[in-house]
């Protein structure tokens, strides 16, 4: 069991104010993504959560339980940091059995926990070694390793991908996504990256400047953004905007559409424009274009295409997937 | 890998200067070690000479032996200097903790306070320092050295490792608090064990000026079983006649407690030293 609420949370730092007015739900069992650049609060919320900082105002409830004074240890919560946080003196096995010798659970308990979680984790071979001795990926393993033997109501991960390289990223990436599964526990997870937070999420939640911006999931991010912050931030490469003057689109301020949904063509097509340069990914090919009518425009193509810099081509929009937003950037409608 | 930056010119110029630094560091401690085995006529006569069968004599080490308590200024010295050592670094610690870990009104200023006391050598207040410990009955106790001396480190203390307690990473102490873990066992069990060779440093830096100190003990605790050893070495000097080889047997026989508590520390000074240099 594990739900959260979060009710109109406000942090500030001497007069610099955080997060200001969080209201979240959070249901038993669901993968939370906080998402956001850097700066938007979303780790100081992830530690408000943790009670490792106090709200300035706002409830914190775990389980429908008020836990603005509880301290961390009591909140049922466990933490993934980014910087790991392994205690440098203690083995794997006595890093992942801390928690629970210090709830004075009884020995046998602790070993078979630190058991289970090392056979789910693959770190049976470790459990003697300090955390000097691992690699990156294997320290992050035993982190994860100590959030689940303390069996908590809460998982909460703060940035845990972002020291790893690119191939053990995806790694670790699938192995959360797995334990997710089969722990079916409620996980609040911290990232500015937004693959892993489209990958993972069954909710997103978009923090822009301690506010909420919008919270679905993913595919509702992506295919019905809230306003233009949202549209541009979810979606790589990024949304192209044009204003609506330029399009002679008068009900809208900002037109956006993503670059897989616009189509080149060299022979014909609705925005003349030439190409600046050429990205070839293998499967896709990314190309950008100034393009006479709408200014600068990035076009993602699937499979290979032999444009090059400086060709003359013709971009068309996909029909009905483009985006609308007014003055305030809030969205008019959106694409279907 | 490049012969360049290893040529033997360079190399030997960076050793002869090291072996030349060296040997001026340790010139005073060889002469003091090398004439206390001599006799006074051999001192006088070739002081930079080592001690030969002809002139070899322990008359200054039976002299400093039979003279008063040598043995009871060493245990007040090593008393005093290890209590010391042991509160600088306790209360140093605990207050460079408090103030590298939390956020509260006057932080900065309370820091700068404390550091104060680098800058202002103590012995200025040593007066008021006399009257106090006089209406607190505390003259000619080790008692009085030992507070004196806690309150000469501190300063120091809390400067260094404060800076070093701001390196130690908060996710490390969040991740002690989830577990469960009390202020006092994220400080004990997880902070200084990290700063152990910061920790080192400052006693080292601690240890030296408490260790050769006279003007506190000639001052506060000037009685014959309260005596340090620097202060019962001076009892051989005397205006007109000094008993030079009592004087050098009971130098360097001071100098080996200091070696042993350098010795100790040096591994962890070392690490400290270097620390941040190779990550």
């Amino acid at each position: 069991m594990g739900s959260l609420h979060l009710k109109s949370i406000r942090k500030a730092f001497g007069g610099h104010e955080v997060l200001k007015g969080i209201d979240l739900e959070v249901k038993d069992g669901e993968f939370v993504i906080f998402v956001g650049p850097s700066g938007c609060g979303k780790s100081t919320l992830l530690r408000t959560i943790a009670g490792l900082e106090d709200a300035t105002s706002g409830s914190v409830r775990i389980d429908g339980v008020e836990v603005g004074h509880v301290a961390p240890a009591k909140r049922g919560i466990a933490m993934v940091f980014q910087s790991y946080a392994l205690y440098p003196h203690l083995t794997v096995k006595d890093n992942m059995g801390l928690g629970l010798k210090q709830a004075g659970a009884a020995k046998a308990e602790i070993d078979e926990k630190v058991a289970k979680a090392a056979g789910m984790l693959s770190l049976e071979p470790y459990l003697a070694r300090r955390p000097a001795e691992l690699s990156g990926g294997q320290r992050q393993r035993v982190a994860i390793g100590r959030a689940i033997v303390r069996e908590p109501k809460l998982f909460l991960f703060d940035e845990p991908l972002s020291n790893l390289d690119a191939a053990l990223r995806v790694n670790t990436r699938l192995e959360i996504a797995r334990l997710h599964r089969s722990l079916k526990a409620t996980m609040i997870y911290v990232t500015h990256d937004q693959v892993e937070a489209m990958t993972l999420a069954d909710k997103i939640v978009v923090l822009n400047a301690g506010r909420i911006e919008q919270v679905g999931s993913p595919m509702e991010l992506y295919n019905r953004p809230a306003n233009l912050f949202v549209a541009g931030f979810i979606g790589s490469p990024q949304m192209n905007f044009i204003e609506g003057e330029r399009l002679g689109d008068t009900s809208a301020k900002t037109v956006g559409i993503r670059p897989e949904h616009i189509g080149l063509s060299r022979e014909g097509g609705d925005w003349k424009g030439k190409v600046v340069h050429v990205e070839h990914l293998g499967a896709d090919t990314i190309v950008y274009l100034e393009s006479d009518r709408v200014g600068p425009l990035t076009a993602r193509l699937f499979g290979e295409h032999r444009y090059a810099a400086d060709d003359i081509v013709h971009a068309t929009p996909v029909i009905g997937a483009m985006h609308r937003f007014d003055a305030d950037g809030r969205v008019v409608s959106s694409a279907q | 890998m490049s012969k360049a930056r290893t040529s033997l010119a360079r190399t030997g110029a960076v050793h002869f200067a090291l072996i030349a630094y060296t040997l001026i560091a340790l010139f005073p401690v060889f002469l003091t070690i090398a004439n206390s085995f001599k006799s006074r006529n051999a001192i006088f006569r070739e002081p930079l000479a080592i001690p030969t069968p002809e002139t070899f004599s322990l008359i200054g080490y039976q002299t400093v032996l039979k003279q008063g308590d040598f043995i009871g200024y060493f245990q007040n010295s090593v008393i005093v200097t290890v209590v010391s050592i042991a509160l600088v670094l306790l209360f140093g610690a605990m207050a460079a903790f408090a103030l590298s870990e939390y956020r509260f009104r006057g932080n900065t200023l309370m820091g700068l306070y404390l550091a104060l006391g680098i800058m202002i050598p103590i012995r200025l207040g040593t007066v008021a320092i006399l009257q106090g410990m006089v209406a607190s009955n505390l003259v000619n106790t080790l008692t009085a050295l030992i507070l004196v001396y806690t309150a000469q480190g501190l300063p120091l203390a809390v400067f260094i490792l404060s800076e070093f307690m701001r390196t130690v990473s908060d996710d490390l102490k969040n991740a002690g608090r989830i577990d469960g873990l009390s202020e006092y066992a994220i400080f004990f069990r997880l902070v200084l064990p990290l700063v152990r060779p910061a920790m080192a440093t400052v006693a080292v830096f601690t240890m030296i000026p408490i260790w050769n100190d006279l003007w506190f003990p000639l001052i506060l605790a000037p009685a014959e079983p309260t005596k340090t050893i620097t202060l019962g070495s001076q009892i051989f000097i005397g205006q007109f006649v000094t008993n030079w080889n009592a004087v050098l047997s009971a130098l360097s026989l001071a100098i080996f407690p200091v070696l042993v508590l350098y010795v100790i520390f040096s591994r962890q000074l070392i690490r400290g030293i270097t620390a941040g240099a190779v990550k």
